[in-house]
C-alpha cells in the first residue's frame, strides 16, 4: 500500500505499461517536457525518451487518426486528449475508425488505443474547460468507456485500458486528481466493466461515477444522521455497463438515485435508469431519480456550485425517494 | 488517336505539369529510366483492365448486384501509375475511388466489391497482407492513419513508404492538414497523392480551393509537386521520386495530380445536374488510355495484336470478376456482432444472442 494523488497513480500506471510492453507509446499535447498540463506524464519522457513519450502538434484529430495507423503498424498507443471539450475535433475519427476499425477488418487488425481525457468540472476552470462527454463516448458501439473516482482505480484502471485489445476511453474527472488516497499495486483483478459498492445500505442506492461519487460519499454520511441508511455505488465502468450490480441494487435496495455531472436530458442517468427498470422493475420502490447538472450549457466558474449536483441537493432527492 | 481538345479541363490551369508524354501521344519529357518493355507493357494492361472493370461494375450496379459504386474512369493513369512506383511493403491508405490501386496491389476484386456490394465495410481483404488499408469514406480521415502508420514504420527504423490518397475536396479538411502538418513536423516517409479530379460531387475544385494544392507543401515545409495525372509515365516518375526521398528519410511529398473524373461521383449521382456534356467529352480528349497507347504502340513497344490482347484479357477478367460478386452469398447475422470487440463484454454478447434469437423467429 501507498498513497498518491489520482494524478501520481495515473502517472506510475503509465510508467508501469510503458515499461511492460515496449510497443506502449505514449503522446499528445505538452506530454513530453511539461508532463502534461494535470502531470500525469510527468517525467515520462526523460524516462523512456522521446520516441516513446512524445509531444505532437495542437491536432487532436491527427493524435487520433495517428494512433489508428500506429495500431496498424503494430503499436499501443496511449493518447492525451488535454480537456474534455478538445477531444471534441477528433470525435469523428473516434467514432467513425477507433471503434470501428475492428469490425471492418473484420478482426485483423486491434484497436489496442487508450484515449485519456482530463475530464468534468468543478476546478473553476474556464469555458470548454468543464464539459462531461461521457454519454457521445458511451453510445458508441465499439468502445469501452471507464471513469476512476480515486487513485487505486486510477492505477488499476489505466493500466487494464492499455493492456485492453479494444479501444478504451478513460475520463479523468480532473477535480479529483489531486486528492489522495491508499493504493495497492498488487491489485489486479479483471476491472473493466465492473462497478463497485463503496459503502453498503439498505435504503436506497446512490449512484455516481467521477467527481460525483465522493459527493454521494458525503451525502450518505448526512443521510446516515438523518436514519437513511444510503449504499454507495461507484458505477467505474459506464461502457460496457455494470448491469448486474444495478440489477443487485435495486433488488436489496429498492430505490436509486442516478448522480451526475451531465445535463439530465439524454444524460447517462437516463440509461442507468431504463436498464435498471428493465432488469428489476418489480423490486423497484420508487422511481428512480436523477440529480444533475442542468440542461444548459457548463457555466462560468462563478456559477459552477449552482449547476454541479450539491450534497444538499443530493440529500434532498434521495429523501423524496425513500419517502415514496 | 484521340485529338487533343484545345481547352484541358478548368482545374489543369495555373502551372504547369510534370509531363512526359503529351495528350496527342508525342514524347516530350524525360522517359524513367527504370521501365523495360515489360513494365510498361504493363502499365497499358492495367489501365485498360481496371477501365473494363469499372464499367462492368456499373452494369452489376444497376443490375442490382451492387449498391451505390463509385466510378473511376479517366483516372487509370493516375492510379496506375502511381501504384507501380510503390515497392511490396509500402502501405496504400486509398479512400474509396481506388479500385486500380487496389488490383495492383493484389487485392482480389471479388474481395474488394464486397464493399460495394454492402457484404461488409471497410473491405474484407485483409489489408496487413495486401498492404493496402480499408476502403475509406469519410474524406481525408486515411490521411491522418496513414501519417500514422509511416510514424509507426519510421519508429521501427523500416525503410518502408506510406502512400495516401485522396481528392481535391479532401484539401479542403481539417484532418488533411492536420496530418500533413504531423508529417512535416516528424519528417515522416509519406507520400500524399492527391487525385484532382475537378470534382467533389458536384462543386468544382474552383469553389473548393483558391490556390494550387500542391503548392501547400511549402507551408508544411516538404517538397510539393504537380504532374499531368492522366500521363502514366510522369506519374509513374514523380512518385517514384517521392517515394524515393521518402525511404532516404527526407521526409514527405505532396504530389498533385491533375486528372479528370469522366463519369459521376457515384451511381448514386447526376452529374447533369452540375456539369454540361460538352465540358466532359472535351475532358474525354485527354483521355489517359489512348494517349499511352498512342505512344507505347509509335515507339515500337507493343503492337495491334498486344492492344488487342489487353482488351480480350480485360473483358475475360470483367466477367470472371462480375461471376464471383454475383456468387457471393449474403453475410450471416452473426457478422454484424463478430469482431465488435476482441474481448466482447457480456453485455455484449447478451444483446448479441437476443438479436440472433429474434433473427431466427
Amino acid at each position: 500500500m501507498t498513497e498518491w494523488t489520482l494524478s501520481r497513480a495515473l502517472n506510475e500506471a503509465l510508467r508501469h505499461a510503458l515499461r511492460a510492453d515496449g510497443r506502449v507509446l505514449v503522446f499528445g499535447e505538452d506530454v513530453g517536457v511539461s508532463g502534461g498540463v494535470f502531470r500525469v506524464t510527468d517525467g515520462l519522457q526523460a524516462e523512456f525518451g522521446d520516441t516513446r513519450v512524445f509531444d505532437t502538434p495542437i491536432s487532436e484529430a491527427a493524435i487520433v487518426g495517428s494512433a489508428v495507423g500506429l495500431a496498424f503498424a503494430g503499436w499501443r498507443p496511449v493518447i492525451e486528449l488535454q480537456f474534455d471539450a478538445f477531444s471534441y475535433p477528433a470525435f469523428e475519427q473516434i467514432v467513425d475508425h477507433v471503434a470501428k476499425m475492428r469490425m471492418r477488418t473484420r478482426g485483423r487488425v486491434d484497436m489496442p488505443i487508450t484515449i485519456r481525457i482530463p475530464s468534468f468540472g468543478g476546478i473553476k476552470g474556464k469555458e470548454h474547460h468543464g464539459e462531461s462527454p461521457e454519454t457521445y463516448y458511451a453510445h458508441t458501439a465499439g468502445l469501452k468507456v471507464v471513469v476512476p473516482s480515486n487513485p487505486q482505480d486510477g492505477y488499476a484502471l489505466l493500466q487494464h485500458a492499455i493492456r485492453d485489445p479494444d479501444p478504451v476511453v478513460v475520463l479523468e474527472p480532473k477535480a479529483r486528481y489531486w486528492t489522495k488516497g491508499h493504493v495497492d499495486l498488487t491489485a489486479d483483478e479483471r476491472e473493466i466493466g465492473r462497478g463497485r459498492v463503496i459503502r453498503d445500505g439498505r435504503d436506497v442506492t446512490l449512484v455516481a461515477y467521477g467527481s460525483m461519487v465522493a459527493r454521494i460519499t458525503e451525502a450518505a454520511a448526512q443521510l446516515a444522521d438523518a436514519g437513511i441508511d444510503a449504499r454507495v455505488v461507484d458505477l467505474r465502468s459506464l461502457s460496457p455497463l455494470p448491469d448486474d450490480l444495478l440489477r443487485a441494487c435495486a433488488e436489496q435496495t429498492g430505490r436509486i438515485v442516478v448522480v451526475h455531472e451531465a445535463p439530465r436530458h439524454a444524460g447517462f442517468g437516463a440509461e442507468i435508469a431504463a436498464r435498471t427498470m428493465e432488469l428489476a422493475f418489480d423490486s423497484l420502490a420508487a422511481p428512480i431519480a436523477r440529480v444533475t447538472g442542468w440542461d444548459a450549457p457548463y457555466p462560468p466558474a462563478s456559477l459552477e456550485d449552482g449547476y454541479l449536483p450539491s450534497v444538499d441537493r443530493i440529500v434532498a432527492v434521495t429523501k423524496e425517494t425513500v419517502a415514496y | 488517336m484521340a485529338e487533343p481538345h484545345p481547352q484541358p479541363p478548368a482545374h489543369w490551369s495555373g502551372s504547369e505539369p510534370r509531363q512526359v508524354v503529351a495528350p496527342d501521344g508525342s514524347l516530350v519529357g524525360a522517359l524513367p529510366d527504370d521501365l523495360d518493355t515489360t513494365a510498361l507493357r504493363e502499365l497499358y494492361r492495367w489501365m485498360v483492365v481496371a477501365r473494363r472493370l469499372d464499367r462492368e461494375c456499373i452494369a452489376l450496379q444497376r443490375q442490382g448486384e451492387l449498391t451505390v459504386y463509385p466510378g473511376h474512369e479517366g483516372q487509370e493513369a493516375a492510379q496506375v501509375g502511381s501504384a507501380w512506383a510503390l515497392g511490396r511493403d509500402d502501405f496504400v491508405w486509398p479512400t474509396f475511388r481506388e479500385l486500380p490501386v487496389a488490383l495492383i496491389r493484389g487485392v482480389d476484386a471479388v474481395q474488394y466489391l464486397q464493399y460495394h456490394r454492402g457484404t461488409w465495410h471497410g473491405g474484407p481483404y485483409d489489408p496487413r497482407a495486401t498492404h493496402f488499408g480499408p476502403i475509406c469514406i469519410p474524406i481525408a480521415t486515411q490521411v491522418a492513419h496513414a501519417a500514422g502508420y509511416a510514424l509507426g514504420r519510421q519508429l521501427d527504423a523500416s525503410d518502408d513508404v506510406t502512400i495516401a490518397y485522396f481528392g481535391d475536396g479532401a484539401t479542403s479538411e481539417g484532418d488533411f492538414h492536420e496530418a500533413a502538418n504531423l508529417a512535416g513536423v516528424r519528417r515522416l516517409p509519406l507520400v500524399l497523392f492527391c487525385q484532382n479530379n475537378g470534382w467533389a460531387i458536384s462543386v468544382p475544385t474552383a469553389s473548393q480551393t483558391a490556390g494550387e494544392i500542391w503548392r501547400r507543401a511549402e507551408g508544411y515545409g516538404f517538397p510539393g509537386v504537380r504532374v499531368d495525372g492522366n500521363d502514366v509515365l510522369a506519374v509513374y516518375e514523380v512518385t517514384r521520386e517521392a517515394v524515393a526521398r521518402a525511404r532516404a528519410g527526407d521526409g514527405p511529398t505532396l504530389i498533385e495530380a491533375l486528372t479528370y473524373r469522366i463519369g459521376a461521383h457515384s451511381t448514386a449521382d447526376d452529374a447533369g445536374r452540375y456539369r454540361a456534356d460538352p465540358d466532359v467529352e472535351a475532358a474525354r480528349a485527354f483521355d489517359p488510355i489512348p494517349r499511352f497507347r498512342t505512344w507505347l504502340v509509335g515507339a515500337g513497344h507493343a503492337d495491334d495484336a498486344f492492344v488487342a490482347a489487353c482488351d480480350e484479357e480485360a473483358e475475360t477478367f470483367a466477367l470472371t470478376v462480375r461471376e464471383g460478386v454475383v456468387a457471393t452469398p449474403g453475410p450471416p447475422a452473426e457478422w454484424a456482432f463478430d469482431w465488435v470487440y476482441a474481448e466482447p463484454p457480456a453485455t455484449f454478447e447478451r444483446m448479441r444472442d437476443e438479436a440472433l434469437a429474434t433473427e431466427r423467429r
